[in-house]
């Protein structure tokens, strides 16, 4: 992992823009005011303790969640509140969840194969190499026509992280990637985001691997109470953080 | 303090079961005579079974397959010393001279061929459903299958049916003009409108025309003469093939963020599944008629095969909602993620899963439309429950019981329990576990 950020680019291009973006669920207000702007490139860790909207935050980006105030614009498409254009953004936006989310009763590769079939109209020959590149690319070829359940948690989650690349997504959303994961797991999957980052895509990642955002991220955003707080280089925000509330954060996930 | 240190350096080689563990020894030891209440339980058991056994075997197996009359049935069982009146033995005349009445009713017997031909079809058209093995290519056999089926059973003229299934293909270009010059919601208005244009105005004038022309066609058979096993599978299936798709649709109908549409079918499914069956045999018998515009003649058959469709759709819309509600919510965040619309969600991932599920459910709601066919008995269809009453009021065979019943129970045993291990086949067929 180490020194995989230095060499690479972030372009001036927005790739996501957030403005004053407000969330409630029922009467609980789940997100105040944000605003964030994600240029092409960038690798973002959202930080925080659970309840602080992180997930709800990344969720509302490619509309499983609907938020009631503010705009989201990606890639130039506008999420205005009342759910316009989802279906643009949603095949520009690749996600990958906690638990994998897999279909269980379709094979590694058909799972691969679905969405470019169905919502791309990619012909069945191109979405099979597709497919079979981006299974080389997380390393588990082999395992190609077995079904999810007989896979461990890792590779499942990288045959996730195959499945949302095979729409070749511009933007990658990661919500707790590794926290179903078996410790001896982990690795593997988040070297497998590594090997993305360095390719460029633009990237967002709920997770509390703190290593990761240290290594891999250029800014690391921490968000409480549905805000965010502080966010900074990860040097910086590791190293010097402002608010009490990230010093708090901070010392209880590091402390041991 | 002792050393706790400990390396294994060799690993242990597998070694065979003992005999008491592997073998039939083994498990009649383990199974059956594991400790002393165990055997008492095996004995007991095996005792019953012998009574049980012991009494109905004799009387199963009697010399009277060729009587011709109970009061023959007596005297045949007096002769060779068993009691005659009552257990002695069954009475199997009555089975020799009716099975063929209590298969096809009064279906003229030198017709019998045509409910026969279009049960062994139900076989060619139900496998490329049933078994994934079969060619793809049969399902268009089994598309025009039901149209085949109406005019072998009922007969008439033949452009009948060829004309009804004409409105489905005048739909199908309908939609695929429709959607192509004018977008798809065209295409779903063409599909829909037209054929209802083709069947309500057009149908009859082209029907009569056509028959004057070419006059091809079959005898003619009325629907009171069709009955028995017949008439409970003709029934039974259509339900069958029905009440699945639309379950389905009202499972989603009640699942969606639509307020009127849901609405729409929780009222359906809420008042089909309040009300008794046979009041709504009684509604089709009865109570239909005056819904419909006077002087229209909707077959009976048809009315009663309707109200059991819609009977049999509530409640596979209830099993299927459990099965869709069994489903994890990331399976539906996932497809949305992808980009997949509804439809295509619901095609490809949530009701392959949601069915599968639900597959213990859908089969025993198959089963028991099945069974149900037996209430039409009551509005006077002669289902095999029907025919017996009937064979029963015959001078010669009054006073039989249970050599009826039991002959209807077996045939309907051999439908359902088929059914039962075609569902597990299924359920194992469709694993995808570990």
């Amino acid at each position: 992992m180490a020194n995989a950020k230095k060499q690479l680019e972030i372009s001036d291009e927005v790739a996501i823009q957030i403005t004053k973006m407000n969330k409630w669920f029922g009467s609980f207000h789940v997100l105040r005011d944000i605003d964030l702007t994600v240029q092409r490139g960038e690798r973002i860790v959202v930080a925080g303790p659970s309840g602080s909207g992180k997930s709800t935050l990344i969720r509302c980006i490619n509309a499983l969640e609907e938020h009631q105030e503010g705009l989201i614009t990606v890639d130039g498409t506008v999420l205005s509140s009342d759910l316009k254009n989802i279906d643009t953004i949603r095949s520009e936006v690749g996600m990958c969840f906690q638990h994998f989310n897999l279909f269980p009763h379709l094979t590694i590769l058909e799972n691969c194969m679905l969405a470019p079939i169905w919502v791309r109209k990619v012909p069945q020959k191109e979405a099979l190499e597709t497919a079979m590149h981006f299974l080389e690319k997380v390393k588990i070829p082999e395992q190609a026509n077995k079904y999810p359940g007989q896979l461990s948690g890792g590779q499942q989650q990288r045959v996730a992280i195959a499945r949302s690349l095979c729409m070749k997504p511009r933007i990658m959303l990661f919500d707790e990637p590794t926290s179903a994961l078996d410790p001896e797991m982990i690795k593997e999957v988040l070297d497998t985001m590594v090997t993305l980052a360095e390719d460029g895509m633009t990237m967002i990642v709920v997770t509390h691997e703190m290593g990761f955002a240290r290594e891999v991220a250029n800014r690391v955003i921490f968000m409480d109470e549905g805000q965010i707080i502080e966010q900074n280089e990860p040097e910086a925000f590791f190293d010097n953080p402002q608010n009490e509330r990230t010093k708090l954060f901070l010392s209880q996930i590091l402390g041991h | 303090m002792v050393d706790q240190s400990f390396v294994r350096t060799e690993i242990v080689p597998e070694k065979s079961a003992p005999l008491s563990e592997a073998g039939i020894v083994g498990w009649f030891k383990k199974n059956m005579f594991s400790d002393i209440p165990n055997t008492i339980l095996t004995g007991v058991v095996l005792y019953i079974i012998f009574m049980v056994l012991g009494n109905i075997l004799p009387w199963v197996f009697s010399p009277t397959w060729n009587s011709v009359s109970l009061t023959e049935c007596r005297s045949i069982l007096a002769e060779i010393g068993r009691d005659g009146h009552g257990n002695g033995g069954a009475c199997w005349g009555v089975i020799r001279e009716r099975w063929l009445q209590l298969m096809f009713g009064f279906y003229p017997s030198e017709l019998y061929w045509r409910p026969v031909l279009s049960f062994l079809l139900l076989g060619v058209a139900l496998a490329p459903v049933l078994f994934d093995r079969v060619s793809r290519k049969i399902l268009f056999f089994t598309a025009v299958y039901p149209f085949i089926c109406f005019w072998l059973i009922w007969g008439g003229s033949i452009w009948f049916p060829v004309s009804v299934f004409t409105g489905f293909i005048i739909s199908y270009f309908g939609f695929v003009i429709g959607s192509k010059s004018a977008g798809s919601l065209a295409g779903v208005l063409a599909a829909m409108a037209l054929p209802i244009i083709w069947w309500f105005v057009l149908l009859s004038p082209v029907n009569s025309a056509l028959n004057s022309i070419i006059p091809l066609g079959s005898e003619a058979i009325d629907s009171d003469r069709l009955g028995g096993f017949m008439l409970a599978i003709l029934i039974g299936v259509t339900g069958i093939a029905l009440s699945l798709p639309i379950g389905i649709l009202l499972a989603l109908g009640r699942q969606s963020d639509l307020p009127i549409l849901k609405g729409v079918c929780v009222c359906f499914i809420e008042f089909i599944r309040g009300v008794p069956l046979i009041t709504l045999l009684f509604v089709a018998s009865t109570l239909l008629n005056v819904f419909l515009p006077p002087g229209s003649n909707f077959d009976l058959i048809l009315r009663v095969m309707i109200m059991v469709t819609l009977f049999a759709s509530a409640y596979m819309a209830e099993v299927i909602r459990g099965g869709l509600a069994a489903l994890p919510k990331g399976q539906y965040e996932a497809a949305d993620s992808l980009g997949l619309d509804y439809w295509k969600a619901q095609r490809l991932i949530i009701l392959p899963q949601a069915l599968k599920i639900s597959i213990p459910g859908i089969v025993s709601t198959f089963i028991g439309l099945f069974k149900d066919t037996t209430l039409v008995s009551i509005i006077g269809l002669l289902d095999p429950l029907g025919l017996s009453t009937n064979i029963r009021a015959d001078m010669a065979w009054n006073g039989i019981l249970w050599e009826l019943y039991g002959f209807v129970a077996l045939i309907f045993f051999i439908f359902c329990f088929s059914m039962s291990r075609y569902s597990m086949y299924l359920e194992r067929k469709l694993a995808t576990g570990h």
